[in-house]
């Protein structure tokens, strides 16, 4: 099993990611600068880390997403490799295109940081087969701008094709209709806020993130 | 040439920036203020061989990098 991280400028959950990944799971975790125009052969996940790439200018992971290296993440992503964009991360993924929507500035203008409890609204995708019949997982938001938005009709598209993976129970920055986390229509592209690699062992508070990324390695 | 891009949310997606600064401003006691939106603005110096070649070089920097049309609308001048 082999995954990569790629690592823009201003990320900070890089590492995080990887011995998130490497504890859960045992892959091999290859860390990807966001100027190569290649990523390593043999993918079986890539993740798109937290924080605050590119400084956050202009908009959050604007500039990321026209890095050099995801010209190859998108292409990795056609091609079906399970990827997984955390906060800043789908961020990225939705101003690259990869997923509908944005992500607005919190609905009360604070910066939260907490573990949140989550819905695990659609258990049948290759992030979340492994949480069974499980409905709830907690793990840890820590964003200014996680308030999701997509037009009434790509919501109800999101709604309608079960590509809402997490909702929060407690909604804490205005997401639309408490959305946490969602997949692209081919259900190998997920975005979230929370952070799975914040919650991959018990002693941190909750471990259910390392199920998703045991999940989404045990699909490819 | 002189550009220069206006960029803000589109209506209806919600500016929580611009709702701080107009609570703020009713507190100071301007209350026929209403609608605040806060935006930015890009400007820069471009080459461009005329206006016309110029607006349709900027529309493009828009669409890819300047303004995320999912949430933003953008204007541009040019001078």
């Amino acid at each position: 099993m082999k995954a990569a991280v790629i690592v823009f400028p201003g990320s900070n959950c890089d590492r995080d990611c990887k011995v998130a990944v490497e504890r859960s799971t045992g892959a091999q975790v290859e860390m990807v600068w966001h100027g190569d125009t290649a990523l390593p052969a043999g993918l079986d996940l890539i993740v798109l880390p937290g924080g605050f790439s590119y400084g956050d200018y202009l908009r959050c992971g604007a500039m990321a997403a026209l890095s050099p290296v995801m010209t190859e993440v998108k292409a990795a992503a056609e091609r079906g490799v399970a990827t997984v964009g955390i906060c800043n991360g789908f961020q990225v993924l939705c101003e690259a295109g990869l997923l509908p929507g944005a992500l607005l500035q919190n609905e009360r203008l604070k910066y939260v940081c907490k573990p949140v409890a989550l819905e695990v609204t659609n258990a049948q995708t290759r992030f979340t087969s492994g949480y069974g019949g499980r409905r709830e997982v907690t793990m840890t938001v820590g964003n200014g701008e996680g308030n999701y938005f997509a037009d009434e009709a790509t919501l109800e598209r999101l709604e309608g094709e079960g590509q809402v993976v997490f909702r929060y129970r407690d909604n804490p920055n205005g997401s639309a209709r408490d959305i946490a986390g969602i997949v692209n229509a081919g259900g190998n592209v997920l975005g979230m806020m929370p952070h799975p690699d914040r919650a991959f062992e018990a002693e941190l508070g909750s471990a259910d993130g390392a199920i998703l990324f045991q999940s989404a390695l045990a699909s490819a | 040439m002189k550009a220069k891009v206006h960029v803000f949310l589109k209506p209806g997606v919600l500016d929580v920036q611009g709702k701080a600064v107009e609570q703020a401003l009713h507190g100071l006691g301007w209350s026929g203020v209403e609608g605040v939106r806060v935006g930015k603005t890009i400007e820069f110096d471009l080459a461009a061989a005329d206006r016309a070649a110029a607006e349709a070089e900027v529309k493009a920097m828009c669409d890819k990098l300047l303004a995320n049309t999912v949430i933003e609308s953008y204007r541009v001048e040019l001078a």
